[in-house]
């Protein structure tokens, strides 16, 4: 997985490119979240257009990423997401803990 | 290969989080050639990944010296694989239920979930001597999208 980050209007936009499945991109969106918590950076969108393959680790670690970032008092949403990631989102209901964008303007315009 | 041909395939891998990826593509292609659409092949060969990741690190504890074995049998549109690892068990009672509201924020639990919605049936056996085996069926002629499953 690779991640590449950008500010905008005191957003942390952060761009997801690869896999985030089990020893593969799961620990390293760990890493890039607690960076910017860390760095003071707690409004963040998570930009998952560029996601090729996720699994029930990357899913756990994207509801990890959440709660990292509400439990600095921050905001946490995704911004383009693929088909078949809302739909593990959706069996799982865990649609209903994510806001979801599919415009960057209307998602930086929101937190 | 014609839809109805029978077909048997197997595979031992190390337990090693990589090799999850080349189960998972036997799956997908295996299904591809039934006749299965992309996105069904797709939900299978996730069932796959995560059954063969939780025999890789529940079932064999990481431990790259013991193997995980298996078996993707096609009879006409049946379609059975089989998930077998070295490990000591588990009691498939206490897995919980990630949509049980309580369990909504948690990070891991949802791997079993997610076989269960992409597959007819799953369930484990338990060997007296070790080990633990995985079998999911599906019936390929039910169409295999996300849609057509029981979440």
């Amino acid at each position: 997985m690779k991640a590449s980050t950008r500010t905008v209007d005191n957003v942390e936009i952060i761009s997801l490119q690869g896999k985030i499945t089990i020893g593969a991109g799961d620990t390293q969106l760990r890493e890039v979240i607690t960076n910017a918590v860390n760095s003071g950076k707690t409004n963040v969108l998570l930009d998952l257009s560029g996601v090729t393959t996720i699994d029930s680790s990357g899913i756990g670690e994207l509801v990890g990423s959440y709660t990292t970032v509400t439990n600095r008092g921050g905001k946490l949403k995704l911004l383009h997401l693929p088909a078949k990631l809302n739909e593990l989102l959706h069996v799982t209901q865990l649609i209903t803990v994510f806001e979801v964008y599919e415009d960057e303007r209307e998602a930086i315009a929101s937190f | 290969m014609e839809r109805g041909d029978s077909e048997r395939i197997e595979i031992t891998i190390s337990s090693r989080f990589e090799n999850i990826e080349l189960v998972q593509v036997i799956a997908e292609h295996l299904c591809e050639n039934a006749g299965v659409d992309e996105d069904g092949s797709h939900w299978i060969g996730m069932a796959v990944r995560e059954a063969v990741a939780n025999a890789i690190k529940h079932g064999n504890k990481l431990d790259a010296g013991k193997k995980v074995f298996a078996v993707f049998e096609l009879a006409g549109l049946e379609l059975e694989i089989t998930i077998s690892d070295e490990g000591k068990g588990f009691d498939p009672e206490k897995v919980s239920d990630p949509l049980n509201p309580q369990n909504l924020m948690k990070t891991s639990g949802r791997g079993i979930f997610y076989m269960k919605t992409f597959m007819d049936q799953v369930h484990y056996s338990f060997h007296p001597n070790g080990g633990t085996s995985l079998v999911m069926t599906k019936n390929l002629s039910k169409g295999s999208g996300i849609a057509s499953t029981k979440a």
